[in-house]
C-alpha cells in the first residue's frame, strides 16, 4: 500500500425517519494529513463525525479509523481517538484541572499520570493560570482550549474536531488554528469539520464539500477553486491617465475576455500565472506612465465553489435536518460570549 | 500502519485491569465528578438541605397539631414519611443531571472515551446516594431538635436506613431512565416530579390511610410508596411488619432489576443534541 489512510469511509448512510443525514459518504484521510469536512448546518457533518468516533452507527457502509473498525472495533478505537468541539463538552462545574485529570482517568491513566498531563497540557493551552478556576468563569476561547486539551490526554494518532471554532470572537479562532496547526506538525491526522471556507482554505490538505448528506466536491482548496476558473487581476487606473492605452497593455496578458468597467476606471483581466506575471504588468504600465489607484490578484474564494457547486450559498437552511445542529450552533454562541 | 503520536515529555499508557474492575474505577471517577460539583450549584444545596428542613418544620408545627394519629406522637409517625418523601424526590436529580450533560454534550465526550459504558450511570447513582444519605443525616439531625424521638433499637434503626437508602437508589435508576428519555432538561425536570406527587402524598406518608376516601385508599393501599413508607416507619418506630418490609425491599429490587439494564442499553444508544 503506497498511502496510508488515518480515516476511510465507504457508501456511509444515516437516517433519521424521513430523514436522511448521510446518503452514502465516501471520505479518505491520508496519516498526518488534515481532511477539511466543509458544508452548511445541516448537511451531515456532525453525522459523519459521530459514526467515525463510533457515537453513532450508520445505518450503510463501514469506515474505518486508525486501522480499526468503528463498528466491529468500537472499543479499541475509543483509546486511540480524541473528540473536541463545538458539542464535546467540559463539566463546567469542575476546574479546568479537574476536568483534564477526570479524563485522564477515564482514559484509564494512573491518578500519578492523569495529573502530571493535566499540567503539561494546561501549559502548554495557556491555562496553567486559570486551571484551579471553574470552566464556567472560563471564555468561549478557553472553553474550547480547555475541551481540546481533554481530546489529547494519550496523544491520540486520529483527532476529530467537529466546527472548532464556530461561536468564537476573531482573536479565540486566529488562536485556536495555531494550536491545530502545531498538531498536525507534530503528526496527527486530523478531521475537521466546518461552516467556514477560510478555515477549510487554511488548514486542511483535502477537502470534501457536504451538502444535503452528500458529497458534492472534493480536492485541495486549489483543485476546488480551479472549477471555478482561475486567477483575475483586477486594475484601477488612476484619473488622467489613458485608460484605453491601458486596456491595450493588459489584453496582452489576458487569458480570456477582459471585463472593462470605464466609468469607475477598472478592468479585470482574466490570467494565469498571475504572480510571474504581476511585475510585467507593474512596469509596462509604469512605460506607459499609468498611476494605479489598485490593482490586486484575486483568486476564487471558496464561497464562490460554494455557490458554484451548490447553487446557494454555504448558509443555513432551517428546514433541513439541521434542527438540533442549528440549537447547538445557538448554545456555542452563549458559552462564547458567556 | 505509522501511527503519529503527539509529543508528551513522557508517554502516557493506559492501564490494562479487568473489565469489572475498569467499571468500578470509571463509576467512582463519575461518582467524585459529581460530589466535587454539587457544593458549587447553589440550587443544589438549597434542595438537598433548606427544602428538607423546611418540610421537617412545616409538618411538625403546622400540619402537625391538627392531625392526630392514635397510638403514636404524630412526630414520630410523620417523620419517617418525610424522609422517604424526601429521599425520592431528591433522586429526580440524577435524571435532570443526565438531560443537563446530555445537552452539555457531556454524555458525548464519555461516550468517545475508552471507559465503562455502565460508569455514567453507576457513578451518578452512587454520588447520588451519598448525597441523599446526606440529607437524610440533616433531617434527622432537625427531626431530633424538633422532638423526634426514634423509638426503637440500633439494629431496626440501621434498618430503617439501609431502606431508605435502597429507595432512594432504586428511584434514582428510574429517574436516570427519565433522563435519557426526554429531550431537554425542563422536561427531565417536570417529567421527573410529576408522577411522584400522587404516588408520595396518596400514601402512608403524611396520613392515616384509613382516613381516605374509599376509591383513593384503594390506590394507595397497594402502591409501592405506602409499603416502601410503612416499612420504614415500622423500623424506625421499633415494630416493624416483616410483610411490609420485604414488599419494600422487594418493590426496590424489582425496580432495579429492570431500569438498570434499561437506563445501561439507553445510554448506549442515546447520542447529545
Amino acid at each position: 500500500m503506497s498511502r496510508e489512510y488515518a480515516i476511510l469511509a465507504e457508501g456511509l448512510q444515516k437516517s433519521y425517519g424521513q430523514t436522511h443525514a448521510l446518503r452514502g459518504v465516501d471520505l479518505a484521510a491520508e496519516t498526518g494529513t488534515v481532511l477539511g469536512v466543509l458544508g452548511p448546518n445541516g448537511a451531515g457533518k456532525t453525522t459523519a463525525v459521530r459514526i467515525l468516533t463510533t457515537l453513532l452507527k450508520p445505518d450503510a457502509g463501514h469506515a474505518t479509523v486508525a486501522g480499526l473498525d468503528v463498528v466491529r472495533q468500537a472499543d479499541e478505537l475509543r483509546a486511540r481517538i480524541g473528540l473536541a468541539g463545538q458539542y464535546a463538552a467540559v463539566d463546567e462545574l469542575l476546574t479546568g484541572r479537574e476536568n483534564l485529570e477526570m479524563f485522564g482517568r477515564l482514559y484509564h491513566l494512573s491518578t500519578r499520570d492523569a495529573r502530571t498531563r493535566a499540567n503539561e497540557l494546561l501549559e502548554r493551552f495557556e491555562l496553567a493560570d486559570a486551571a484551579n478556576r471553574i470552566a464556567k468563569t472560563y471564555s468561549g476561547g478557553m472553553r474550547r482550549r480547555l475541551d481540546l486539551a481533554g481530546s489529547l490526554i494519550v496523544s491520540p494518532p486520529v483527532l476529530f474536531l467537529d466546527e472548532p471554532t464556530t461561536g468564537l470572537d476573531p482573536r479565540g479562532r486566529t488562536g485556536m488554528w495555531e494550536i491545530i496547526s502545531g498538531l498536525v506538525a507534530d503528526g496527527a491526522t486530523v478531521l475537521l469539520t466546518t461552516q467556514y471556507l477560510e478555515e477549510a482554505d487554511l488548514l486542511a490538505n483535502q477537502i470534501a464539500v457536504v451538502d444535503h448528506g452528500q458529497i458534492i466536491a472534493r480536492g485541495t482548496s486549489d483543485e476546488l477553486k480551479a472549477q471555478v476558473g482561475g486567477e483575475r487581476l483586477e486594475v484601477t487606473i488612476a484619473r488622467g491617465g489613458d485608460f484605453d492605452a491601458a486596456v491595450r497593455t493588459l489584453s496582452a496578458h489576458a487569458s480570456g475576455d477582459l471585463h472593462v468597467d470605464a466609468g469607475q476606471r477598472r478592468i479585470v483581466v482574466p490570467v494565469t500565472n498571475g504572480a510571474r506575471l504581476l511585475p510585467d504588468v507593474v512596469r509596462e504600465m509604469d512605460a506607459a506612465g499609468l498611476t494605479l489607484d489598485d490593482l490586486a490578484l484575486r483568486r476564487p474564494t471558496l464561497d464562490d465553489v460554494f455557490l458554484t457547486l451548490t447553487g446557494h450559498e454555504a448558509e443555513e437552511k432551517p428546514d433541513d435536518a439541521a434542527a438540533p445542529a442549528d440549537r447547538r450552533g445557538a448554545r456555542a454562541t452563549e458559552r462564547a460570549s458567556a | 500502519m505509522t501511527t503519529a503520536t503527539l509529543p508528551a515529555k513522557t508517554t502516557f499508557q493506559p492501564q490494562q485491569r479487568a473489565r469489572l474492575v475498569w467499571a468500578l474505577t470509571d463509576a467512582w471517577v463519575i461518582a467524585k465528578r459529581r460530589l466535587i460539583q454539587t457544593p458549587r450549584i447553589p440550587d443544589e444545596i438549597v434542595f438537598a438541605t433548606i427544602q428538607p428542613i423546611m418540610f421537617v418544620l412545616l409538618f411538625r408545627f403546622v400540619f402537625g397539631s391538627s392531625i392526630h394519629i392514635p397510638g403514636v406522637n404524630y412526630v414520630d409517625y410523620l417523620l419517617p414519611g418525610i424522609f422517604v418523601q424526601t429521599v425520592i424526590f431528591g433522586s429526580v436529580t440524577t435524571g435532570i443531571g443526565l438531560a443537563q450533560d446530555l445537552e452539555k454534550g457531556l454524555i458525548d465526550r464519555f461516550r468517545s472515551l475508552p471507559m465503562a459504558k455502565s460508569a455514567v450511570l453507576t457513578g451518578r447513582t452512587i454520588a447520588d446516594l451519598v448525597r441523599n444519605a446526606f440529607v437524610v443525616f440533616v433531617m434527622f439531625a432537625v427531626g431530633l431538635l424538633v422532638g423526634y424521638r426514634p423509638t426503637t433499637n440500633v439494629l431496626y434503626l440501621i434498618g430503617g436506613i439501609a431502606l431508605l437508602l435502597l429507595i432512594s437508589f432504586a428511584f434514582s435508576w428510574v429517574s436516570a431512565t427519565i433522563g435519557l428519555a426526554v429531550h431537554s432538561v425542563e422536561a427531565a425536570q417536570s417529567a421527573g416530579f410529576i408522577w411522584l406527587f400522587p404516588l408520595t402524598f396518596a400514601s402512608s406518608a403524611f396520613v392515616l390511610i384509613a382516613t381516605l376516601p374509599d376509591w383513593l385508599r384503594a390506590f394507595a393501599q397497594r402502591q409501592p410508596v405506602t409499603l416502601m413508607v410503612d416499612g420504614v416507619r415500622g423500623l424506625l418506630l421499633g415494630h416493624p411488619n416483616s410483610g411490609d418490609v420485604w414488599s419494600a425491599v422487594a418493590w426496590c429490587v424489582g425496580i432495579l432489576l429492570v431500569f438498570i439494564p434499561l437506563s445501561v442499553w439507553m445510554y448506549g444508544r442515546r447520542v447529545g443534541r
